[in-house]
Protein backbone atom coordinates (compact mmCIF):
# COMPACT_ATOMS: atom_id res chain seq x y z
CA UNK A 1 0.00 0.00 0.00
CA UNK A 2 1.40 3.08 -1.09
CA UNK A 3 1.12 6.64 0.44
CA UNK A 4 2.38 9.89 -0.92
CA UNK A 5 5.14 11.92 2.02
CA UNK A 6 3.90 15.53 1.27
CA UNK A 7 6.94 17.35 2.42
CA UNK A 8 9.49 14.16 1.43
CA UNK A 9 7.38 14.81 -1.96
CA UNK A 10 7.63 11.02 -2.83
CA UNK A 11 5.34 7.80 -2.28
CA UNK A 12 6.53 4.46 0.10
CA UNK A 13 4.85 1.99 0.72
CA UNK A 14 3.08 2.15 4.33
CA UNK A 15 4.62 -1.29 5.66
CA UNK A 16 7.92 -0.47 4.80
CA UNK A 17 7.68 1.93 7.26
CA UNK A 18 5.89 0.51 9.69
CA UNK A 19 8.72 -2.29 9.80
CA UNK A 20 11.55 -0.02 9.65
CA UNK A 21 9.87 1.67 12.84
CA UNK A 22 9.21 -1.51 14.15
CA UNK A 23 12.53 -2.73 13.86
CA UNK A 24 14.47 0.16 15.03
CA UNK A 25 12.17 0.70 18.06
CA UNK A 26 12.94 -2.85 19.34
CA UNK A 27 16.48 -2.33 19.19
CA UNK A 28 15.96 1.29 21.13
CA UNK A 29 14.14 -0.55 23.52
CA UNK A 30 16.40 -3.39 23.82
CA UNK A 31 19.39 -0.91 24.24
CA UNK A 32 18.36 2.33 24.84
CA UNK A 33 19.81 3.85 22.13
CA UNK A 34 17.26 6.58 20.43
CA UNK A 35 18.04 4.61 16.80
CA UNK A 36 19.08 8.02 14.69
CA UNK A 37 22.18 6.26 13.94
CA UNK A 38 20.65 3.25 12.07
CA UNK A 39 16.91 4.88 11.19
CA UNK A 40 18.72 7.71 9.06
CA UNK A 41 20.86 5.96 7.05
CA UNK A 42 18.01 3.05 6.32
CA UNK A 43 15.73 5.96 5.51
CA UNK A 44 18.42 7.25 3.22
CA UNK A 45 18.97 4.00 1.98
CA UNK A 46 14.94 3.69 0.51
CA UNK A 47 15.25 6.91 -1.30
CA UNK A 48 13.90 9.49 1.64
CA UNK A 49 15.40 12.94 0.64
CA UNK A 50 18.86 12.81 3.49
CA UNK A 51 17.38 16.22 5.02
CA UNK A 52 14.05 15.24 5.47
CA UNK A 53 15.34 11.93 6.76
CA UNK A 54 17.40 13.56 9.67
CA UNK A 55 14.83 15.86 10.20
CA UNK A 56 11.69 13.64 10.53
CA UNK A 57 13.61 10.67 12.06
CA UNK A 58 14.17 13.03 14.95
CA UNK A 59 10.25 12.89 16.05
CA UNK A 60 10.42 8.58 15.78
CA UNK A 61 13.49 9.03 17.96
CA UNK A 62 11.05 11.19 20.78
CA UNK A 63 8.44 8.41 20.42
CA UNK A 64 10.82 5.34 20.88
CA UNK A 65 12.69 7.72 24.05
CA UNK A 66 9.06 8.44 25.82
CA UNK A 67 7.65 4.90 25.36
CA UNK A 68 11.21 3.43 26.57
CA UNK A 69 11.85 5.87 29.32
CA UNK A 70 8.03 4.94 30.84
CA UNK A 71 8.78 1.25 30.40
CA UNK A 72 12.66 1.47 32.45
CA UNK A 73 10.82 3.90 34.76
CA UNK A 74 8.24 1.40 35.66
CA UNK A 75 11.32 -0.58 36.47
CA UNK A 76 12.84 1.77 38.66
CA UNK A 77 15.42 1.88 36.09
CA UNK A 78 15.76 5.75 35.44
CA UNK A 79 18.74 7.80 37.09
CA UNK A 80 17.20 11.76 36.51
CA UNK A 81 19.43 13.60 38.76
CA UNK A 82 22.34 12.10 36.29
CA UNK A 83 19.91 12.57 33.11
CA UNK A 84 19.43 15.97 33.76
CA UNK A 85 23.18 16.54 34.49
CA UNK A 86 24.10 15.42 31.09
CA UNK A 87 20.97 16.95 29.56
CA UNK A 88 22.18 20.24 30.84
CA UNK A 89 25.82 19.22 28.98
CA UNK A 90 23.98 18.22 26.42
CA UNK A 91 21.85 20.87 25.10
CA UNK A 92 25.07 23.52 25.99
CA UNK A 93 27.13 21.03 23.55
CA UNK A 94 24.30 20.86 21.06
CA UNK A 95 24.67 25.07 20.80
CA UNK A 96 28.12 24.53 19.85
CA UNK A 97 27.24 21.80 18.12
CA UNK A 98 25.13 23.49 15.31
CA UNK A 99 27.31 26.82 14.72
CA UNK A 100 29.85 24.29 14.04
CA UNK A 101 27.33 22.77 11.27
CA UNK A 102 27.20 25.95 9.82
CA UNK A 103 30.65 26.79 9.42
CA UNK A 104 31.64 23.07 7.66
CA UNK A 105 28.60 23.78 5.20
CA UNK A 106 30.36 27.18 4.39
CA UNK A 107 33.49 25.38 4.24
CA UNK A 108 31.22 22.91 1.64
CA UNK A 109 32.33 19.31 3.14
CA UNK A 110 29.45 18.93 5.33
CA UNK A 111 28.57 15.60 3.82
CA UNK A 112 32.18 14.20 4.42
CA UNK A 113 32.88 15.35 7.72
CA UNK A 114 29.06 13.63 9.14
CA UNK A 115 30.27 10.61 7.12
CA UNK A 116 33.61 10.70 8.68
CA UNK A 117 32.17 10.90 12.00
CA UNK A 118 29.46 8.27 11.64
CA UNK A 119 31.99 5.79 10.83
CA UNK A 120 34.93 6.93 13.43
CA UNK A 121 32.73 6.69 16.21
CA UNK A 122 30.65 3.65 15.58
CA UNK A 123 33.89 1.85 14.48
CA UNK A 124 35.81 2.99 17.84
CA UNK A 125 32.41 2.70 19.79
CA UNK A 126 31.61 -0.84 18.62
CA UNK A 127 35.11 -2.08 18.96
CA UNK A 128 35.41 -0.90 22.34
CA UNK A 129 32.51 -2.58 23.43
CA UNK A 130 32.88 -5.75 21.84
CA UNK A 131 36.07 -6.11 23.24
CA UNK A 132 34.63 -5.16 26.50
CA UNK A 133 31.95 -7.13 26.74
CA UNK A 134 33.88 -10.27 25.79
CA UNK A 135 36.53 -10.02 28.36
CA UNK A 136 33.50 -9.71 30.53
CA UNK A 137 31.58 -13.01 29.35
CA UNK A 138 34.98 -15.13 29.41
CA UNK A 139 35.66 -13.36 33.07
CA UNK A 140 32.44 -15.06 33.69
CA UNK A 141 33.23 -18.45 32.54
CA UNK A 142 36.24 -18.46 34.49
CA UNK A 143 35.15 -17.43 38.00
CA UNK A 144 38.12 -18.50 39.55
CA UNK A 145 40.02 -15.95 37.39
CA UNK A 146 40.94 -12.25 39.71
CA UNK A 147 37.95 -10.49 39.85
CA UNK A 148 38.18 -6.73 38.72
CA UNK A 149 38.28 -4.23 41.45
CA UNK A 150 34.86 -2.79 42.03
CA UNK A 151 36.38 0.46 41.78
CA UNK A 152 39.23 2.21 40.61
CA UNK A 153 40.61 5.24 41.90
CA UNK A 154 42.22 7.57 39.42
CA UNK A 155 42.81 11.26 38.68
CA UNK A 156 39.25 11.76 37.89
CA UNK A 157 37.91 11.34 41.45
CA UNK A 158 39.97 14.11 42.29
CA UNK A 159 37.49 16.45 40.03
CA UNK A 160 36.42 19.07 41.96
CA UNK A 161 31.91 19.73 42.32
CA UNK A 162 31.36 16.08 44.06
CA UNK A 163 27.90 15.05 43.56
CA UNK A 164 26.07 12.12 44.82
CA UNK A 165 24.03 9.97 42.38
CA UNK A 166 21.58 7.57 44.77
CA UNK A 167 20.33 5.49 42.29
CA UNK A 168 23.27 4.82 40.26
CA UNK A 169 25.58 4.25 43.18
CA UNK A 170 27.80 6.83 42.39
CA UNK A 171 29.96 9.88 43.92
CA UNK A 172 31.56 11.36 41.56
CA UNK A 173 32.49 14.87 40.09
CA UNK A 174 29.27 16.61 38.26
CA UNK A 175 32.17 18.02 35.42
CA UNK A 176 32.30 14.68 34.29
CA UNK A 177 28.22 13.83 33.13
CA UNK A 178 28.58 17.63 32.27
CA UNK A 179 31.50 17.39 30.25
CA UNK A 180 30.12 13.82 28.63
CA UNK A 181 27.35 15.56 27.78
CA UNK A 182 28.45 18.75 26.21
CA UNK A 183 30.79 16.45 23.83
CA UNK A 184 27.70 14.37 22.92
CA UNK A 185 25.76 17.25 22.23
CA UNK A 186 28.25 18.79 19.89
CA UNK A 187 28.22 15.10 17.98
CA UNK A 188 25.05 14.45 17.54
CA UNK A 189 23.82 18.67 16.76
CA UNK A 190 26.30 17.91 14.16
CA UNK A 191 25.45 13.73 13.06
CA UNK A 192 22.17 14.64 13.56
CA UNK A 193 21.39 11.87 15.80
CA UNK A 194 20.05 11.73 19.34
CA UNK A 195 23.81 10.45 20.46
CA UNK A 196 22.75 7.54 22.80
CA UNK A 197 25.15 5.08 20.58
CA UNK A 198 27.55 7.25 22.25
CA UNK A 199 25.94 8.37 25.26
CA UNK A 200 25.23 4.60 26.65
CA UNK A 201 29.01 2.92 26.58
CA UNK A 202 30.35 6.58 27.55
CA UNK A 203 28.16 6.16 30.81
CA UNK A 204 28.91 2.99 31.42
CA UNK A 205 32.89 3.01 30.68
CA UNK A 206 33.70 6.64 31.44
CA UNK A 207 30.75 7.24 34.95
CA UNK A 208 30.71 3.58 35.97
CA UNK A 209 26.76 3.74 35.82
CA UNK A 210 25.39 -0.01 36.62
CA UNK A 211 24.42 -1.29 32.65
CA UNK A 212 20.59 -1.46 34.18
CA UNK A 213 20.20 2.32 34.85
CA UNK A 214 22.23 3.09 31.95
CA UNK A 215 19.60 2.57 29.54
CA UNK A 216 16.69 4.25 30.84
CA UNK A 217 18.93 7.01 31.73
CA UNK A 218 20.14 7.52 28.34
CA UNK A 219 16.52 7.02 27.02
CA UNK A 220 15.67 10.26 29.05
CA UNK A 221 18.36 12.81 28.21
CA UNK A 222 18.06 11.50 24.09
CA UNK A 223 14.02 12.85 24.44
CA UNK A 224 15.28 16.41 25.19
CA UNK A 225 17.74 16.21 22.54
CA UNK A 226 15.60 14.94 19.90
CA UNK A 227 13.12 17.43 21.14
CA UNK A 228 15.20 19.79 20.34
CA UNK A 229 16.77 18.62 16.94
CA UNK A 230 12.95 18.05 15.74
CA UNK A 231 12.13 21.93 16.55
CA UNK A 232 14.90 23.10 14.75
CA UNK A 233 14.39 21.22 11.70
CA UNK A 234 11.16 21.94 11.73
CA UNK A 235 11.44 25.72 12.12
CA UNK A 236 14.83 26.61 10.01
CA UNK A 237 14.11 23.92 6.95
CA UNK A 238 10.42 22.61 6.95
CA UNK A 239 12.11 19.18 6.44
CA UNK A 240 10.14 17.01 9.31
CA UNK A 241 7.53 15.17 7.54
CA UNK A 242 4.62 14.23 9.85
CA UNK A 243 3.19 11.78 7.58
CA UNK A 244 7.01 9.92 7.42
CA UNK A 245 7.43 10.27 11.52
CA UNK A 246 4.08 9.51 12.08
CA UNK A 247 3.86 6.15 10.55
CA UNK A 248 7.88 5.40 12.02
CA UNK A 249 6.40 6.13 15.41
CA UNK A 250 3.89 3.89 14.95
CA UNK A 251 6.05 1.15 14.28
CA UNK A 252 8.65 2.24 16.84
CA UNK A 253 6.52 2.62 19.94
CA UNK A 254 4.98 -1.20 19.41
CA UNK A 255 8.54 -2.13 18.48
CA UNK A 256 9.98 -0.41 21.88
CA UNK A 257 7.41 -2.03 24.15
CA UNK A 258 8.95 -5.80 22.82
CA UNK A 259 12.60 -4.22 22.85
CA UNK A 260 12.49 -3.07 26.29
CA UNK A 261 10.99 -6.59 27.42
CA UNK A 262 13.53 -8.65 26.06
CA UNK A 263 15.85 -6.85 26.77
CA UNK A 264 15.05 -7.48 30.63
CA UNK A 265 15.78 -11.00 30.13
CA UNK A 266 19.22 -10.49 28.92
CA UNK A 267 22.43 -9.74 31.22
CA UNK A 268 24.30 -6.63 30.96
CA UNK A 269 27.15 -8.04 29.08
CA UNK A 270 25.29 -9.93 26.66
CA UNK A 271 23.38 -6.59 25.90
CA UNK A 272 26.55 -4.64 25.57
CA UNK A 273 27.89 -7.48 23.13
CA UNK A 274 25.19 -7.33 21.01
CA UNK A 275 24.80 -3.49 21.04
CA UNK A 276 28.22 -3.73 19.82
CA UNK A 277 27.74 -5.87 17.15
CA UNK A 278 25.35 -4.06 15.81
CA UNK A 279 26.94 -0.51 16.56
CA UNK A 280 30.21 -2.18 14.58
CA UNK A 281 27.71 -3.46 11.58
CA UNK A 282 26.41 0.21 10.52
CA UNK A 283 29.91 1.67 11.01
CA UNK A 284 31.34 -0.90 8.71
CA UNK A 285 28.67 -0.67 6.14
CA UNK A 286 29.55 3.58 6.26
CA UNK A 287 32.80 2.79 5.64
CA UNK A 288 32.57 0.66 2.67
CA UNK A 289 30.54 3.04 1.39
CA UNK A 290 33.23 5.91 1.53
CA UNK A 291 35.99 3.54 0.22
CA UNK A 292 34.02 1.67 -2.87
CA UNK A 293 33.66 3.67 -5.82
CA UNK A 294 30.13 4.72 -6.22
CA UNK A 295 27.59 3.67 -9.09
CA UNK A 296 28.14 7.11 -10.67
CA UNK A 297 30.75 9.92 -9.29
CA UNK A 298 27.65 11.89 -10.24
CA UNK A 299 25.38 13.01 -8.39
CA UNK A 300 22.50 15.79 -8.42
CA UNK A 301 21.90 19.06 -6.05
CA UNK A 302 18.43 20.59 -6.23
CA UNK A 303 18.48 24.46 -5.52
CA UNK A 304 15.99 25.19 -2.68
CA UNK A 305 14.98 28.54 -4.21
CA UNK A 306 14.23 27.06 -7.75
CA UNK A 307 12.30 24.04 -5.93
CA UNK B 1 -0.56 31.44 -3.42
CA UNK B 2 -1.39 28.38 -5.08
CA UNK B 3 -4.62 29.76 -6.08
CA UNK B 4 -3.00 32.74 -7.54
CA UNK B 5 -0.84 30.42 -8.97
CA UNK B 6 -3.48 28.49 -10.49
CA UNK B 7 -5.06 32.05 -11.91
CA UNK B 8 -2.33 32.99 -13.72
CA UNK B 9 -1.76 29.58 -15.19
CA UNK B 10 -5.22 29.56 -16.72
CA UNK B 11 -4.86 32.86 -17.81
CA UNK B 12 -1.83 32.19 -19.73
CA UNK B 13 -3.49 28.91 -20.77
CA UNK B 14 -6.64 31.39 -22.74
CA UNK B 15 -3.63 33.80 -24.03
CA UNK B 16 -2.28 31.09 -25.33
CA UNK B 17 -5.51 29.33 -26.91
CA UNK B 18 -6.30 32.43 -28.11
CA UNK B 19 -3.01 33.19 -29.38
CA UNK B 20 -2.40 29.67 -31.27
CA UNK B 21 -6.07 30.37 -33.47
CA UNK B 22 -5.23 33.34 -34.65
CA UNK B 23 -0.98 32.09 -35.29
CA UNK B 24 -1.61 29.13 -36.93
CA UNK B 25 -5.36 29.04 -37.98
CA UNK B 26 -7.04 25.73 -37.27
CA UNK B 27 -4.21 23.22 -38.83
CA UNK B 28 -3.79 22.03 -35.12
CA UNK B 29 -6.21 21.08 -32.34
CA UNK B 30 -5.38 19.27 -29.04
CA UNK B 31 -6.10 19.22 -25.67
CA UNK B 32 -5.65 17.23 -22.48
CA UNK B 33 -7.65 14.29 -20.67
CA UNK B 34 -6.90 16.35 -17.53
CA UNK B 35 -5.63 20.04 -17.18
CA UNK B 36 -4.73 19.42 -13.24
CA UNK B 37 -3.22 16.47 -11.64
CA UNK B 38 -3.80 16.25 -8.04
CA UNK B 39 -1.44 14.77 -5.68
CA UNK B 40 -3.05 13.49 -2.74
CA UNK B 41 -2.00 10.99 -0.01
CA UNK B 42 -2.54 8.17 -2.77
CA UNK B 43 -0.57 9.47 -5.39
CA UNK B 44 1.82 7.44 -6.87
CA UNK B 45 1.94 8.85 -10.22
CA UNK B 46 -0.36 9.15 -13.32
CA UNK B 47 -0.80 8.80 -16.80
CA UNK B 48 -2.12 11.89 -18.98
CA UNK B 49 -3.71 11.82 -22.46
CA UNK B 50 -2.98 14.06 -24.94
CA UNK B 51 -5.28 13.60 -28.02
CA UNK B 52 -6.01 16.07 -31.20
CA UNK B 53 -6.85 16.73 -34.74
CA UNK B 54 -4.20 17.95 -37.31
CA UNK B 55 -5.22 19.09 -41.14
CA UNK B 56 -3.54 17.48 -43.43
CA UNK B 57 -0.24 15.31 -43.65
CA UNK B 58 2.49 15.70 -41.23
CA UNK B 59 4.07 14.46 -37.99
CA UNK B 60 2.70 15.60 -34.36
CA UNK B 61 5.84 16.35 -31.83
CA UNK B 62 4.67 16.89 -28.19
CA UNK B 63 7.10 18.23 -25.78
CA UNK B 64 6.41 18.37 -22.11
CA UNK B 65 8.61 20.80 -19.88
CA UNK B 66 8.37 20.88 -16.02
CA UNK B 67 9.04 24.30 -14.63
CA UNK B 68 12.49 25.05 -14.31
CA UNK B 69 15.04 25.97 -11.52
CA UNK B 70 18.85 25.43 -10.85
CA UNK B 71 20.34 22.09 -10.27
CA UNK B 72 24.14 21.58 -9.09
CA UNK B 73 26.15 18.82 -10.22
CA UNK B 74 28.28 17.06 -7.86
CA UNK B 75 31.23 15.10 -8.95
CA UNK B 76 32.88 12.37 -6.19
CA UNK B 77 36.57 11.31 -6.99
CA UNK B 78 39.31 9.76 -4.70
CA UNK B 79 41.64 11.71 -2.22
CA UNK B 80 43.27 9.87 -0.21
CA UNK B 81 41.11 6.60 -0.72
CA UNK B 82 37.98 7.83 0.34
CA UNK B 83 35.28 9.29 -2.18
CA UNK B 84 34.50 12.73 -2.20
CA UNK B 85 32.57 15.52 -3.43
CA UNK B 86 35.51 17.15 -5.32
CA UNK B 87 33.94 19.21 -8.73
CA UNK B 88 30.43 20.86 -9.15
CA UNK B 89 29.05 22.43 -12.10
CA UNK B 90 25.85 24.37 -11.48
CA UNK B 91 22.75 24.43 -14.61
CA UNK B 92 20.51 26.91 -14.26
CA UNK B 93 16.94 26.54 -16.56
CA UNK B 94 16.85 22.93 -16.09
CA UNK B 95 13.16 21.79 -16.65
CA UNK B 96 12.18 19.77 -13.75
CA UNK B 97 10.18 17.33 -15.90
CA UNK B 98 10.96 16.75 -19.75
CA UNK B 99 9.45 14.36 -22.12
CA UNK B 100 9.08 14.21 -26.09
CA UNK B 101 6.73 12.06 -27.68
CA UNK B 102 6.56 11.78 -31.49
CA UNK B 103 4.58 9.87 -34.39
CA UNK B 104 8.51 9.24 -36.41
CA UNK B 105 11.45 9.45 -34.46
CA UNK B 106 12.77 13.27 -34.62
CA UNK B 107 15.78 13.07 -36.38
CA UNK B 108 13.44 11.62 -39.39
CA UNK B 109 11.05 14.95 -39.13
CA UNK B 110 13.04 17.47 -39.06
CA UNK B 111 16.51 18.96 -39.92
CA UNK B 112 18.96 19.76 -36.43
CA UNK B 113 18.11 24.00 -36.70
CA UNK B 114 14.58 23.05 -36.11
CA UNK B 115 15.29 20.37 -33.52
CA UNK B 116 17.32 22.81 -31.83
CA UNK B 117 14.97 25.84 -32.30
CA UNK B 118 11.89 24.38 -30.51
CA UNK B 119 14.55 22.09 -27.60
CA UNK B 120 13.42 18.71 -29.12
CA UNK B 121 15.33 15.93 -27.83
CA UNK B 122 18.37 15.72 -24.85
CA UNK B 123 21.06 16.84 -27.29
CA UNK B 124 19.02 20.09 -28.26
CA UNK B 125 17.62 20.62 -24.63
CA UNK B 126 18.82 24.30 -23.57
CA UNK B 127 20.93 24.04 -20.02
CA UNK B 128 22.62 27.19 -19.08
CA UNK B 129 25.96 26.55 -17.49
CA UNK B 130 28.65 29.41 -16.56
CA UNK B 131 30.70 30.23 -18.95
CA UNK B 132 33.78 29.75 -17.51
CA UNK B 133 33.22 25.85 -17.81
CA UNK B 134 35.68 23.75 -20.66
CA UNK B 135 33.65 22.45 -23.19
CA UNK B 136 34.69 18.42 -22.21
CA UNK B 137 34.25 18.82 -18.91
CA UNK B 138 30.75 21.16 -19.66
CA UNK B 139 30.03 17.90 -21.83
CA UNK B 140 30.65 15.13 -18.91
CA UNK B 141 28.44 17.51 -16.12
CA UNK B 142 25.81 17.92 -18.71
CA UNK B 143 25.15 14.50 -19.68
CA UNK B 144 25.45 13.14 -16.28
CA UNK B 145 22.80 15.36 -14.96
CA UNK B 146 20.24 13.83 -17.86
CA UNK B 147 21.41 10.53 -16.91
CA UNK B 148 20.45 11.18 -12.83
CA UNK B 149 17.33 13.00 -13.68
CA UNK B 150 16.29 9.78 -16.05
CA UNK B 151 17.12 7.35 -13.40
CA UNK B 152 14.82 9.88 -10.92
CA UNK B 153 12.20 8.99 -14.01
CA UNK B 154 11.51 13.09 -14.55
CA UNK B 155 13.24 13.05 -17.83
CA UNK B 156 12.06 10.24 -20.04
CA UNK B 157 14.73 8.04 -21.02
CA UNK B 158 13.11 6.98 -24.46
CA UNK B 159 10.97 9.42 -26.67
CA UNK B 160 6.96 8.26 -26.46
CA UNK B 161 4.75 7.73 -29.12
CA UNK B 162 2.34 9.67 -30.74
CA UNK B 163 -0.20 7.42 -32.65
CA UNK B 164 -2.55 8.11 -35.68
CA UNK B 165 -6.29 7.35 -35.58
CA UNK B 166 -6.54 7.94 -39.53
CA UNK B 167 -5.44 10.55 -41.03
CA UNK B 168 -6.41 13.74 -38.58
CA UNK B 169 -6.74 12.60 -34.99
CA UNK B 170 -3.59 11.51 -33.01
CA UNK B 171 -3.06 10.63 -29.18
CA UNK B 172 -0.14 10.17 -26.73
CA UNK B 173 0.16 9.15 -23.49
CA UNK B 174 2.96 10.99 -21.08
CA UNK B 175 3.65 9.67 -17.81
CA UNK B 176 4.19 11.58 -14.46
CA UNK B 177 6.27 9.65 -12.07
CA UNK B 178 5.14 9.80 -8.08
CA UNK B 179 8.00 12.16 -7.29
CA UNK B 180 7.28 14.65 -10.29
CA UNK B 181 7.28 18.24 -8.70
CA UNK B 182 4.64 20.66 -8.28
CA UNK B 183 4.23 24.11 -10.69
CA UNK B 184 3.10 24.93 -14.06
CA UNK B 185 3.88 22.31 -17.13
CA UNK B 186 3.60 23.18 -20.42
CA UNK B 187 2.90 21.09 -23.26
CA UNK B 188 4.27 22.04 -26.56
CA UNK B 189 2.10 20.18 -29.78
CA UNK B 190 3.83 20.94 -33.32
CA UNK B 191 3.09 20.03 -36.19
CA UNK B 192 5.95 19.32 -39.00
CA UNK B 193 5.27 19.41 -42.83
CA UNK B 194 8.60 18.71 -44.29
CA UNK B 195 10.46 20.01 -41.82
CA UNK B 196 9.42 23.02 -41.18
CA UNK B 197 6.41 23.59 -37.65
CA UNK B 198 3.58 24.25 -39.38
CA UNK B 199 1.45 24.33 -36.16
CA UNK B 200 1.43 25.03 -32.61
CA UNK B 201 -0.08 24.56 -29.31
CA UNK B 202 0.75 24.78 -25.81
CA UNK B 203 -1.20 24.01 -23.35
CA UNK B 204 -0.46 24.95 -19.58
CA UNK B 205 -0.69 21.73 -17.11
CA UNK B 206 -1.15 22.16 -13.41
CA UNK B 207 0.58 19.45 -10.99
CA UNK B 208 -0.43 20.49 -7.56
CA UNK B 209 -0.66 18.86 -3.84
CA UNK B 210 -4.07 19.02 -2.68
CA UNK B 211 -6.19 17.77 0.44
CA UNK B 212 -4.65 17.19 3.51
CA UNK B 213 -1.23 16.70 1.79
CA UNK B 214 -1.53 20.46 0.42
CA UNK B 215 -2.70 21.72 3.66
CA UNK B 216 0.46 20.10 5.53
CA UNK B 217 2.99 21.53 2.89
CA UNK B 218 1.50 24.86 3.27
CA UNK B 219 1.10 24.78 7.04
CA UNK B 220 5.10 23.36 7.55
CA UNK B 221 5.76 26.37 5.57
CA UNK B 222 3.72 29.01 6.92
CA UNK B 223 4.12 28.10 10.49
CA UNK B 224 6.92 26.44 11.01
CA UNK B 225 7.28 26.64 14.68
CA UNK B 226 4.04 25.75 15.82
CA UNK B 227 4.13 22.76 12.65
CA UNK B 228 7.16 21.39 15.20
CA UNK B 229 5.95 21.92 18.32
CA UNK B 230 2.77 19.97 16.94
CA UNK B 231 4.77 17.04 15.11
CA UNK B 232 6.85 17.22 19.25
CA UNK B 233 3.52 16.73 20.67
CA UNK B 234 2.49 14.02 18.33
CA UNK B 235 5.14 11.94 18.89
CA UNK B 236 5.19 12.75 22.88
CA UNK B 237 1.75 11.69 22.77
CA UNK B 238 2.72 8.67 20.61
CA UNK B 239 5.39 7.42 22.58
CA UNK B 240 3.10 7.45 26.13
CA UNK B 241 0.21 6.21 24.85
CA UNK B 242 1.35 2.22 24.95
CA UNK B 243 2.05 3.01 28.43
CA UNK B 244 -1.24 4.37 29.55
CA UNK B 245 -2.57 1.09 27.46
CA UNK B 246 -0.33 -1.44 28.67
CA UNK B 247 -0.98 -0.49 32.37
CA UNK B 248 -4.75 -0.63 32.31
CA UNK B 249 -4.73 -4.15 30.28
Amino acid sequence: MQIYLPIAEMSIDVLLLLGLGGLVGFLSGLFGVGGGFLMTPLLIFVGVPPAVAVASQANQVIAASVSGVLAHWRRGNVDFKMGLVLLAGGLAGSLIGVWLYSVLRRIGQIDLVIALAYVFFLSAVGALMAVESIGAMMRQRRPQAARRKLHQHTWVHGLPLKMRFRRSRLYISALLPLGLGFGVGILAALMGVGGGFIMVPAMIYLLGMPTALVVGTSLFQVIFVAINVSFLQAWQNQTVDVVLAFLLVLGAVIGAEFGTRFGARLRGEQLRGLLALLVLAVGIALATQLVVPPEDVYSLTHSLAGG
Amino acid sequence: MRVTLIALALLAWFATVAGARIAVAASLVADLSNHLIAITTGFTGTDVLLFGAKEGEGDVVVIVRGPTSSISVRKKSRVAGIWMNTDRVTFSNVPSFYAVSSSKPVEEIAPASVLARHQIGFSQLKLAAPPQVDPERLRDFRSALIRRQQRAGLFMREPGEVSFLGNTLFRTNVYFPANVPVGVYLVEVLLLQNGNVTGAQTTPLIISKVGFGAELFDFAHQRAAIYGLIAILISLVAGWLPHILLRKA
